[in-house]
Formats: structure tokens, C-alpha cells, sequence
């Protein structure tokens, strides 16, 4: 028991370890000590969906986590998504499509299509819209997220593109 | 919006955890999935001095066969467990169909069955199948097991039998009867949102005529509600269209909801009866087909 | 290259920062020594404030400091009106932390600035305020009354009123075949941008300088009235707004806590940074909508529009804030939308009542007006037994009749005129995407058991203008790169991307060629802000302009460079070249190099620049049709839209992409308010509605996909480019169109919002077969 505890942890393949308050939730965690701003904040109650990060495979909001509950773990966020300079597909096909604005809250647009592609890598735009119901974005419709979903689904078993 | 400071445990073994909740009494909460519990600690609307995590102990997943038939849930098995478990809707289908309507499968991959049944909230889909199931709850404390079942387990607004040194461990649901109808269907402002209001229903039928019913509504009261009153009406009764509209009429008329900001009371009652009456014809209409048993 | 830039679909540049999470939005600033606040704001909807005790929160560890109104001492001000100060408002004006009494539940009390966010609430939990609660008053009508007031000093709840009065509206009343009078209500809804509201305030002792990041929106007004507040020379402030996570009108305005977070960094001498939190953000920022409309019209037998008359009611909540009386009177700006309608007057009443303050969102007042206008007219067009298409077809402004003025419909020294058009041209081509006609069938009860309804709105919306101007400044480089420096914000639309198309087109370089640089009040001294779709407008023209006087600025220099007469030469693709001759090109780099290294005190600066402000008080306005296919369940009461159409002609389309995304959103957003979203007061004047659980935002499964015509018809006459701004068309109309919709499929007539299940359940119930 403490207010404080040593938390290992593997972000995009990267290894850390950080003395934590017990309390601070993941998403601060990324952003504030490992300076991930990437994963952002648009609710932190677990609706907006701004914050979804992947863990250990599976998409999860990272507000809805304290940080030390991740010890352990292997996350995935925005910024490991990039090859470097080359862009994973759903990155590309979200320019390609203007499927973000204001780009607030396309981090957790990508890491939920992320994870969605990986189990359905060929989704019908139902499927990609039920997927995506629990991200908001507030810019652009939906409609041009759908369309950057379908578009990068054939190229997006998790390896960026050659 | 951040959690007040508390002390964070975080146990291995089942042990670990009771006796800690034991220790800490009033002030010790139990965190699961997180999925409910957390955004009221970042709300400051809950502000437990001990935090117990169940996350790390073990032996608290997984769903297994009970020696009746029926299931043995974990009551740390994720919700999306449920919903991957293929074989789940051959084992009980009303289980397996309610899994999906919970929030989003972000939320769902780490949601806990136990979480929502203990949380309680209302309108969740969980507590509602479980009542309609006949599910028992295993509480665990430091000093022993009790079964509480879930109809049982429900005492009002967010309010259950669980006391502040136990542990939901286990969810016992009786066997899947072979032919068993069912249906749960639900009105949400938003797909994934809790439900305005619900209806989890099963019936069992004896040739054209229904021997046996269990019809319990969510989203309507403090926590789940059966309507006795239209179970009997079925009973003995095919499942025809003047059956089915007087269900509605008894079953909008028992109903005591509130209202609140998405819904009326009078909507909530009417809405119920609409929504039985729906799922009844849904599930007569589905017959028996990919039914499981 | 394509052969313009403008009108090319050019993926954003703006993106890769985006999609890569290596954007700055203001909570992505971190800086030495920073710490953070968090503001206590209150309980109660109306409250005196008998004593706030800091004390206990002051003695936690971790806390710097815990102020009060007491603390802010002379330097106390208030929230400014900026626009639509319509006489007597100023006296409801927003301190920026609660004087003795708090109005509204969420107005600010205190602020504790910790070193963190999360020490910051604890020392909240630990200031003791003595409430002595007040009687409040939440309904319009009830505050008319003046029974309970809001600031009891003033006397009335009635805080403004502002006439409108064009033709002889009574008399044509008087002498009309058909009246008809309706009470219409929108409802309380906001903006809600997915990033809040966030400020980093670094003021430097040594230097004697503020920095503001988080700016955004009208970053040069909200610096001369923090300057001010605090007495320091306006060019010693830099506000910068970074990335902006959306704006829809709410974000960006000046809050009370604009004042605050820059006096704590001025106090402590420290960076301070305070992000507003989502349930913040529902309580404190910008409330909109909720304006009230008893409307009558007037017209002939066979549907000719005579007159329309309106008492409009706008509940302002418990202060005045930045727009003044701007959402009630907008609502009367274009109430009479694209029609003859020669007759008009309107008294619109600013009420006070205890609720968080009223401002924009996304075509303030203009959503209102053309739900109450296009219902009416498809009560009209039931009650004279007239197609609605047809009565509205007859009632258009013709092109011929345009520029159209309609008179002085807003509180301002410009007449509304409507500026091109064909709107004719659009219906037509609005039914005929829509397939119109052949919907004709689905209206009732369908097989699917549910009731469908089609139902259409006709819009005006004007775009740009309001404030004189914005300005452009270009410098051409090494290399021959353009760096232009915009006085105007973005808050996540493009203009990185097309005033860069803009740019390359009139100047004659590539777009590659050109950085654009924006948000940053050190780039221009000047500006204001970017509202009303006017970034486009404003900025797209200063751009514009700029950019032809550097053209000739480079020329001359060109031509002294190559000793030939400017007139012969001329910029293309980043080449100086002497069309009609064997002249070999010139490359832009080189004589940027050749300046760079040669130029003598005679020749005077070695630099190739210039600035320009586009200055135009007049208005633009794009106009269009919405058509939306609904169907409702009988039995549950929801409503699912199957099919929307938006049609709108912006005059010219600078980046079809970006069009289109402003539109199928702004769309999207509109259905979510008139479907979803509401912010909802309950008991005690508490809002029930401060989570993204119950105020619920429009997700991917509650929309159809959005069609969208595009028409480039009519450009406008008034600015150089021809351009209107896209940034509203698409949200305008959807009130009108979902509840002609909805009154067509039930039968019913829709006169209040929203659409919400429980609502429209009591509708069908009043109809009395359901």
C-alpha cells in the first residue's frame, strides 16, 4: 500500500519505469510523465473515447484506468502507430478522406479502428459505423471516418504500409 | 476532473483481498473493469480512502460448466469474454445476446460481469438477465462464502446485498431448458447508452401454450423489475396477439417507474408494455431456432 | 499542378501533425515551474455569498495559492460585450469571479492553483464557502414577470430589447386573406468542441511580458481586454492559440476565466495552466440557442407572403456575455429567410433567468428563425391547401430582384441585402437529388410499421462580414518560400491548406512553395476572429490581395534585377518569366539570393513583402435547401432520419474536400442538437445535464450518411474572390427540415425541440389514436 508506486510498463515497444501516484489515471500517465500528448482528454468519464489507447491488445479508454493498474502491460497509443516517416494506412487514408478537423479526437479514432481492423479486417460500413459509435467527433459527420476505415482495412493487418 | 487521493491496493489471491476489505470496513471499495466506478472517483461523486483492485487475482475469470448444466461465471470475466465466448449462445442465448447491448466494446473489454451486477445501475443489461436467469451471486469474505440470488441481491436505487467486506466471485446461471423462447430488447437514446427502458424475457412452452415465463424490465424502477402478474397471464396461454396486447396492458400497468431527463415515467410505462409485447412476438417468431438446447 | 488551386480537392497539410499525435493543443504545453488551477465554482443557481474561508484549502500540501475577488481587488472587471450591445445590457455584465451573489450554478468563486491538477481539486474540497441561498428564477415567462429578479439592483429581468420594423406590418396583417399565429420553442443546446476550453498563462517578471497559449478565435480582442485588466502595453501580451480542438462559436470568446489564469501567473510569477474539464465545460462555457418565438405571418389566399410579425425571447441566463443580445437578434436578422416578404417587424426581449450564459453556436439565431419560418410555412401551405414546394417556389426572391434589400433587420448600420442567387436554381436541384417526387408515396404509416415524413427548410445564412476586416502579411524568402502570417485563428478548418491555394494562385508559385502561419497575435497586431464563416471571406480575400501586391512588388524587383520593363514580365509556378520572348525564366529563389547578397541603402530593404487587410462591412450570404426522410416509431417514439440532403451555394469553393467536410458535419451536428442534445435544468436550478452521459453528442450509429450538393451559382459580387464560407449552410436548416419531417410523418405540427422519444410519444398520444 502506498500513494505512490514503481510502475513498468512497455509503450509502443518502448520499456519504462516511473514512480506513480496511485491515483493518476493512465491517460494523465501518458501524457504528463512519458509526454505522449497524443492520447487526448475530451471528457474523462469514458464517453467521448478521445483517449483509447490499446492494451495488451484490446482497445480501452485510458481515463477509465488508474496508471498502476498497467503494470506490466503493452500500449500502444497514437504515436507508435507511424513507421517513422511512413504512415500506418488508416493514418493515410484518414488524410486521404478529410476524415478529421479539428484532429482532437482522431488518436482515438485510430487506435479504435486499430484494434477493430485487427478482429474484422474486412468490415461492411455497418459494422465500421457500429464500431466507431463509441468515439465522438464533434467535426466531421462520421461519414468521412467510415470511409478511411473501408479504405485502409485491405492494407491494415497492423503493418504500415510499404 | 481527478480521483481524491486514496490508498490503492493491489492483491494476488482472493485472501488477499477480503481480508483487506475486512480491514478497511467502510472506507474500502472494490475496484474491477472500472468502467462505472471510475468516472464517479474522477467525478469526485465517490471518494473511497481504500482501494482494493480485483485485477490482479487470480482464479476470478473465465466461465466453466457447473455441474447442473448451467454456468459458473468468474465474476472478473471481462464482458467481452461473454460476447468472444463462442460458445455461449448455445449455452445460454439470452446471456449471450444481452452481453453486446452493454456501452461499447472498448467499455466491454474491460468491463466485468461482476462489476455492472454489483454497480447495479437501473438500466444495465446484466443485472436484469441475471434476475430473469435465476442466477445465484457467490459473495466471498474473510469469513466465508454466501449465495445470494440475484432477485435477491437487488434492495433499490443502486443499493444491494453486498456488504462492504465481501466480493461478488462467482456467477452461478442455471442450465439453458432445451426449447426455451426468449428475447431482450431495449430503447436507448443512443445505441450503447443505458437503456430508457428494457425487457429481458424467457418462455417456456408446453406445445402451443406457454407452462412457464419470466419477464423482467430494466431502466423502469430502482433495480430490475419482474412482473409477476404478467408471467401468469402467460401462463397456459399461446402466445397469439390478444395474449400479448393484454401482457402489454398489465405490464404498463404495473410498472412504477420514474422519470428522469431522457424519459417519462408515462413513457417508461407505456414503453415497457410496447417492448414486452415486442419481445414475446420476437421471441415466438424466432421459435426455437439457434436456441441453444 | 492543377489549373487553379483553388477549387482542387488538396488533402489538408494539416493533418500529418494530427493523425501522427503530434499536435499541440493547449494541455500538450508544458513549462518550467508551471503549475495548474482549478476553479470552485457554485452550487446554487442564486446565492449570497456570506464568507469564503481559504484557509484549510491554503495549508494542504502541494497548494501555491488559493484567491478570491477579495485578492483580484482593483484590478476586478468584467466580461465585455463585443458585438450586439443592444442599450441596457451592460448591466448584467460577468465579474470575473462571483461578487456577493453567484446567478447561475457553475459561476465562478475561487481558484486554487496547486502543483497539479489533481492537489488543485483536493484544495478545492477544502475552501468553506457560506451560502445564503436565494430564490432563482429558470423560465423566461416567469422572469418577465420581475417577481424574482437576477440582479436585484437593476430592477427587471428585461436586461435589453431591440425593434425591427420594415414595411407596415400591421396594416398588411389587417388586410390579409390568411393569419395564422404559432408559439415556437428551440432549446437549450452548446457547441461542445471535444477539446475544452484550456489556458496557459506565463507571465515573465524579468521581461515584464505576458504569454497566453489556448488563445483562439478573436485572439487580438481577448489580448486588448486581458492587457487592459491587467495594465500591460497590449504588445507585451502574445497570445497563441496552438492546435484548437473545434470551436462552434462557444470556444475561444472571453470567460471569466481569462481574467483569472493570467493574473495567477502575474501574482505568483509562475507559468499557471488551467483546463477546463468537460463537466466545467457544460456548467461554464457558452450555453446557445433557447430562443422562444411567438410568430404570426400574413398572405394572400393563393399563398403570397404578405407579412411576418414576431415577439422573439431570448433566455440569456444570468449575465450578458461577450455577443451581447446577438442570439435572439440573430434570430430576427433572417427571419424572413430567402422570400418576398416586405412586411416585417419583430421585438426581441433579452431575459435574464439563472443559467449559464447564452452565446453562439454554430449560425446562432439563424438555425431558430428557420425552424419557426419553414414550419410555419408548412402549416400554411396544409391550412391553404397549397403544395409547400410550390408556396415557397412563389415566394423566393428571383434573381432579378437581387441584390435584395431586406431592410435593417439587425442592430447595426448596414441594411441585410441579399447578396447573388438563383434560390430557385437550388430547389430545383435540391428536389431533384433528393428524388423528391418520387417520395411522394412514403409519406404515413409504411410497412416497416413506422410513420415516414419528408420534410424540407430553405435557408439564407450570411456569411463573412460583421467586423471590418482581416489582414494578410506575405514574405517571400530563401529559396523563394512564402511565408504568409494570417491575423486570423483556425479552430480546426484548413486554412494552413487553403489559404495556401489561395495564396499560390493569385501570386503565381506553387503551392509547395508556401507555409502559412496563423494564431499568433506577434504575426499581425491586428485582427478579429473567425466566426460567421468568415475566415474564408476575410481572411481568403486578405490573402488574396496580399498577394497581388507582393506579385508586383516582385516584379519590380524583377525587372530592375533583369533591366527590363515590369510590364512584360509576369510570376507562374515560382518563375519569373517575360511571356512572348526566349527569355529564360527566372527562378523566385534567385532573386531572392541576388537581393539577399546585393542590395545597397539606395535600393532600400532587402526584403520582397507585403501586407494587406481585406475591409468590407458587407455581408455575403450562401443559400440552400435541407431535405431529410425520417421515420418515426409510433410506439417508442424514435425517430430515425433515413436520408438528408444538403444543398448550398457557397458562390465559390476553394477546397472541395474541406466544403464537403464542413458541411456533412455542421450537419451531423445539427441533427444530434435537434434529436439529442439538451441541456436540461431540473429542481433548485441545478443542471441535470454536466456529463457526456446525459447530455448525449451524436455518434456514428444515431446518423444517416449525409448527401451534399455543392453549387458554385452565384458568387458573391462583394469580395474579389467571390467566396461566401461554408461553415454554416450545412446545420442551418436541420431544425426546420426534422420537424417538417417529423409533422409530416405523424400529421402533428412540431413546435418545440427536441425530438427526443418521450416528446415525440406525447405528440402521438395528443393525436389520440396512439
Amino acid at each position: 500500500m502506498s500513494t505512490k508506486s514503481i510502475l513498468n510498463l512497455t509503450v509502443n515497444g518502448k520499456a519504462y519505469e516511473k514512480l506513480v501516484e496511485v491515483r493518476m489515471t493512465l491517460a494523465d500517465f501518458l501524457r504528463n510523465e512519458l509526454d505522449l500528448t497524443g492520447t487526448h482528454l475530451g471528457c474523462e468519464h469514458g464517453v467521448c473515447g478521445a483517449c483509447t489507447v490499446i492494451m495488451d491488445g484490446e482497445a480501452v479508454r485510458s481515463c477509465l484506468l488508474l496508471a498502476v493498474q498497467a503494470e506490466g502491460a503493452t500500449l500502444e497509443t497514437v504515436e507508435g502507430l507511424a513507421d517513422g516517416d511512413r504512415l500506418h494506412p488508416l493514418q493515410a487514408a484518414f488524410q486521404d478522406r478529410h476524415a478529421l478537423q479539428c484532429g482532437f479526437c482522431t488518436p482515438g479514432f485510430l487506435m479504435t479502428a486499430t484494434a477493430f481492423l485487427k478482429e474484422n479486417p474486412s468490415p461492411t460500413d455497418a459494422e465500421i459505423r457500429e464500431a466507431i459509435s463509441g468515439n465522438i467527433c464533434r467535426c466531421t459527420g462520421y461519414q468521412p471516418i467510415i470511409e478511411a476505415i473501408g479504405q485502409a482495412a485491405p492494407e491494415a493487418g497492423g503493418k504500415p504500409r510499404e | 476532473m481527478k480521483p481524491a487521493p486514496f490508498e490503492y491496493y493491489c492483491p494476488e489471491t482472493l485472501d488477499e483481498a477480503v481480508s483487506l476489505l475486512e480491514q478497511h470496513g467502510d472506507d474500502g471499495k472494490v475496484l474491477a473493469g472500472g468502467q462505472s466506478f471510475m468516472p464517479l472517483m474522477s467525478l469526485r461523486l465517490a471518494r473511497p480512502s481504500v482501494i482494493v483492485d480485483l485485477n490482479r487475482v487470480s482464479g476470478l475469470d473465465g466461465i466453466a460448466a457447473n455441474g447442473d448444466g448451467g454456468l459458473a461465471i468468474g465474476a472478473l470475466t471481462r464482458q467481452r469474454a461473454l460476447e468472444r465466448d463462442a460458445e455461449l449462445p448455445a449455452r445460454n442465448p439470452l446471456l449471450a445476446a444481452a452481453v453486446p447491448l452493454i456501452g461499447h466494446f472498448q467499455i466491454r473489454n474491460r468491463g466485468t460481469v461482476g462489476g455492472s451486477l454489483v454497480h447495479a445501475d437501473p438500466a444495465a443489461e446484466l443485472p436484469a438477465v441475471t434476475v430473469a436467469l435465476g442466477a445465484d451471486f457467490v459473495l466471498t469474505s474473510a469469513g466465508g462464502e454466501r449465495v445470494v440470488s440475484a432477485a435477491d441481491f437487488y434492495l433499490g436505487y443502486m443499493a444491494t446485498a453486498i456488504e462492504a467486506n465481501e466480493v461478488l466471485t462467482e456467477i452461478r446461471v442455471p442450465a439453458w431448458k432445451a426449447g426455451r423462447l426468449w428475447a431482450i430488447d431495449e430503447v436507448s437514446r443512443r445505441k450503447g447508452d443505458f437503456a430508457m427502458v428494457g425487457v429481458a424475457l424467457w418462455a417456456d412452452m408446453d406445445g402451443a401454450n406457454c407452462a412457464d415465463a419470466c419477464i423482467t424490465l430494466f431502466g423502469v424502477g430502482g433495480e430490475p423489475v419482474r412482473v409477476e402478474k404478467a408471467e401468469q397471464r402467460l401462463k397456459g396461454a399461446a402466445l397469439d396477439d390478444a395474449t400479448l396486447k393484454e401482457v402489454e396492458r398489465i405490464v404498463s400497468e404495473e410498472l412504477e417507474p420514474d422519470s428522469d431527463i431522457h424519459a417519462s415515467a408515462l413513457y417508461r410505462r407505456e414503453v415497457g408494455g410496447v417492448l414486452t409485447r415486442r419481445a414475446l412476438r420476437a421471441a415466438a417468431e424466432r421459435g426455437t431456432e439457434g436456441n441453444g438446447a | 499542378m492543377a489549373e487553379t488551386y483553388i477549387g482542387a480537392p488538396i488533402k489538408r497539410r494539416e493533418d500529418v501533425r494530427f493523425i501522427t499525435g503530434t499536435g499541440t493543443y493547449v494541455d500538450d504545453i508544458k513549462l518550467p515551474h508551471m503549475v495548474h488551477a482549478a476553479i470552485l465554482r457554485s452550487p446554487h443557481a442564486h446565492a449570497r455569498i456570506r464568507d469564503i474561508d481559504t484557509s484549510r484549502a491554503e495549508a494542504l500540501p502541494g497548494v501555491v495559492s488559493v484567491f478570491t475577488l477579495k485578492d483580484i481587488g482593483e484590478l476586478d472587471a468584467t466580461v465585455p460585450i463585443r458585438m450586439y450591445k443592444i442599450p441596457g445590457l451592460d448591466k448584467y455584465l460577468q465579474p470575473s469571479l462571483a461578487r456577493d451573489e453567484v446567478r447561475y450554478v457553475g459561476e465562478p468563486v475561487a481558484v486554487a492553483v496547486a502543483e497539479s491538477r489533481y492537489l488543485a481539486e483536493d484544495a478545492l474540497d477544502a475552501i468553506d464557502v457560506d451560502y445564503e441561498v436565494l430564490q432563482e428564477v429558470m423560465d423566461v415567462r416567469e422572469a418577465m414577470e420581475d417577481k424574482v429578479l437576477v440582479h436585484e439592483h437593476n430592477g427587471t429581468n428585461l436586461a435589453g430589447v431591440h425593434h425591427v420594423s420594415i414595411g407596415d406590418a400591421d396594416k398588411a396583417f389587417a388586410e390579409a386573406d390568411y393569419t395564422r399565429r404559432e408559439e415556437f420553442r428551440v432549446h437549450r443546446f452548446t457547441g461542445n468542441p471535444m477539446e475544452t476550453r484550456g489556458i496557459v498563462a506565463h507571465f515573465d517578471r524579468g521581461k515584464g511580458e505576458l504569454r497566453v497559449y489556448g488563445a483562439t478565435k478573436l485572439p487580438h480582442l481577448n489580448r486588448q481586454t486581458i492587457a487592459a485588466f491587467l495594465q500591460l502595453p497590449e504588445h507585451k501580451c502574445h497570445f497563441e492559440e496552438n492546435d484548437v480542438g473545434g470551436g462552434f462559436g462557444i470556444r475561444g470568446e472571453l470567460y471569466p476565466e481569462d481574467f483569472l489564469i493570467p493574473f495567477a501567473s502575474v501574482r505568483l510569477g509562475l507559468p499557471v495552466k488551467w483546463i477546463e474539464d468537460r463537466r466545467e465545460h457544460l456548467l461554464a462555457a457558452n450555453h446557445s440557442r433557447q430562443v422562444t418565438c411567438e410568430l404570426e405571418i400574413a398572405a394572400r389566399k393563393d399563398g403570397t407572403l404578405l407579412a411576418i410579425r414576431a415577439q422573439i425571447y431570448g433566455d440569456m441566463g444570468a449575465y450578458v456575455r461577450t455577443h451581447g443580445g446577438l442570439v435572439p437578434c440573430s434570430t430576427g436578422a433572417l427571419l424572413t429567410g430567402p422570400y418576398r416578404i416586405p412586411n416585417y417587424q419583430a421585438k426581441i426581449h433579452c431575459v435574464m433567468t439563472n443559467k449559464t450564459g447564452l452565446g453562439t453556436l454554430r449560425a446562432p439565431g439563424r438555425v431558430e428563425s428557420c425552424f419557426y419560418r419553414e414550419r410555419m410555412l408548412d402549416m400554411m401551405a396544409r391550412d391553404l391547401d397549397l403544395d409547400p414546394v410550390e408556396l415557397r417556389r412563389k415566394n423566393l426572391v428571383t434573381p432579378e430582384e437581387i441584390p435584395y434589400e431586406i431592410g435593417f433587420t439587425r442592430p447595426s448600420a448596414h441594411p441585410t441585402i441579399l447578396d447573388s442567387g438563383d434560390y430557385a436554381s437550388a430547389l430545383r436541384q435540391a428536389l431533384e437529388r433528393f428524388e423528391y417526387d418520387e417520395m411522394k408515396g412514403i409519406r404515413g404509416l409504411q410497412e416497416d410499421g413506422r410513420y415516414h415524413g419528408v420534410g424540407l427548410s430553405y435557408f439564407v445564412k450570411n456569411t463573412g462580414g460583421l467586423e471590418p476586416y482581416e489582414g494578410a502579411r506575405m514574405v517571400v524568402g530563401e529559396g523563394g518560400g512564402v511565408s504568409v502570417f494570417l491575423s486570423i485563428a483556425q479552430l480546426g478548418q484548413g486554412h494552413e491548406t487553403a489559404m495556401a491555394q489561395i495564396c499560390a494562385d493569385a501570386l503565381g508559385v506553387t503551392m509547395d512553395a508556401i507555409s502559412v502561419f496563423h494564431g499568433n497575435t506577434d504575426l499581425s497586431p491586428f485582427g478579429w476572429g473567425t466566426f460567421a464563416s468568415r475566415g474564408t471571406v476575410m481572411a481568403g480575400n486578405a490573402v488574396h490581395l496580399t498577394a497581388l501586391q507582393l506579385k508586383d512588388k516582385i516584379l519590380e524587383a524583377a525587372a530592375r534585377h533583369l533591366d527590363v520593363d515590369a510590364s512584360g514580365l509576369t510570376l507562374e509556378d515560382g518563375n519569373i518569366v517575360q511571356p512572348g520572348t526566349e527569355a529564360p525564366a527566372l527562378p523566385l529563389g534567385e532573386l531572392v539570393a541576388h537581393m539577399r547578397e546585393s542590395i545597397t541603402p539606395e535600393q532600400g530593404v532587402p526584403e520582397l513583402e507585403a501586407t494587406a487587410y481585406y475591409n468590407s462591412n458587407n455581408i455575403t450570404h450562401t443559400y440552400g435547401v435541407h431535405l431529410a426522410h425520417v421515420a418515426v416509431d409510433p410506439e417508442t417514439g424514435v425517430l430515425e432520419v433515413l436520408k438528408y440532403l444538403v444543398v448550398e451555394d457557397v458562390g465559390r469553393v476553394v477546397n472541395p474536400l474541406m466544403v464537403r467536410g464542413q458541411t456533412v458535419g455542421a450537419a451531423v451536428q445539427g441533427i444530434g442538437g435537434v434529436v439529442l442534445e439538451e441541456l436540461v435544468y431540473g429542481e433548485s436550478g441545478q443542471l441535470l445535464t454536466t456529463t457526456f452521459l446525459d447530455y448525449l453528442l451524436p455518434t456514428s450509429t444515431d446518423v444517416p450518411p449525409i448527401d451534399d450538393l455543392v453549387l458554385e451559382e452565384a458568387p458573391s459580387p462583394y469580395n474579389p474572390l467571390g467566396v461566401k464560407g461554408a461553415g454554416e449552410g450545412g446545420i442551418v436548416g436541420t431544425a426546420g427540415a426534422l420537424g417538417n419531417a417529423v409533422s409530416n410523418a405523424l400529421g402533428i405540427e412540431v413546435k418545440d425541440l427536441p425530438l427526443s422519444p418521450d416528446r415525440v410519444r406525447a405528440w402521438i398520444r395528443a393525436r389520440g389514436d396512439g
